[in-house]
């Protein structure tokens, strides 16, 4: 889980369809949201450590790398949102490819954020999955 | 490909009968459920719809729109209904939760335009769901 602030605002559109698209959203302040991440990897169970991958790996990439990157952060001010619009879709398909990158023991299935209780996004890439 | 979840919540009661079957076979069936005043359910509706995110937007769907949709389509037909007597769906069909996971698809699936419908959650009760992927 981090918490972090946004603004949704796309220099390509007038203030009035800025306005029209992202409503509260795009208030120029800026609001924040507790977002939850579940990350799934998958593998075979290796046979020596009776694990998939260990998860002290996977705990310490995704501290490291994604929520030492965005948490207590505005989004707007981090490179993967210099050009893309801080949606969650887009924090989604950021985490997505930041794991898919870096983390290399297990194979990464998908990405899953919560927004809020209301709105959660899910992403996989190419990968087949089942919707949670 | 993202996929995209919204819930929602409503309130509505229900009780189970099938007219072609017998007083016995009703009860045989459905048990308490078949009480004929009814009882309810707070029910949880996630809907999930799936597309490529918008690059103007960064959007796969408008959340407003979404919501708008739902609260026209479900909820103003079925929060504080009795759905057997309430809601014409369930004027033929018992109004078990299954059933109601395929009203809810079929009420959905043509009203959404940039997005596409991929599945329909029904909670009954915490520990009790449907899933509706469309018609096979």
């Amino acid at each position: 889980m981090f918490s972090a602030s946004h603004r949704l605002h796309s220099d390509a559109m007038s203030d009035a369809e800025n306005a029209v698209t992202y409503g509260k959203c795009n208030n120029p302040y800026g609001h924040g949201h507790n977002y939850s991440v579940e990350v799934t990897v998958s593998g075979q169970v290796d046979e020596a450590t009776g694990m998939v991958c260990n998860l002290v790996d996977l705990d310490g990439f995704i501290h490291r790398e994604i929520l030492q990157r965005f948490d207590l952060e505005n989004l707007n001010t981090k490179a993967e949102f210099a050009e893309a619009v801080p949606t969650t879709e887009n924090l989604c398909t950021a985490i997505y490819d930041i794991l898919q990158r870096g983390f290399t023991y297990a194979h990464l299935e998908k990405v899953r954020i919560e927004e809020t209780m209301m709105n959660s996004f899910e992403y996989g890439g190419e990968n087949e999955f089942v919707i949670e | 490909m993202v996929y995209l979840t919204r819930k929602a919540e409503f309130a509505a009661s229900h009780y189970y009968h099938n007219p072609d079957l017998s007083p016995e076979e009703n009860q045989r069936i459905f048990g308490k459920c078949n009480n004929p005043n009814g009882h309810g359910h707070n029910y949880t509706l996630e809907v999930t719809v799936k597309g490529e995110v918008d690059p103007r937007s960064g959007f796969v769907v408008d959340l407003k729109q979404l919501k708008e949709v739902l609260n026209r389509e479900v909820l103003d037909a079925m929060d504080h209904r009795f759905l057997n007597k309430e809601v014409p769906e369930f004027s033929t069909r018992i109004p078990t939760t299954e059933n109601l996971a395929i009203a809810i698809w079929r009420r959905l699936v043509s009203k959404l335009d940039k997005a596409k419908l991929h599945r329909v959650r029904v909670y009954e009760t915490p520990d009790l769901f449907v899933d509706f992927y469309g018609e096979a």
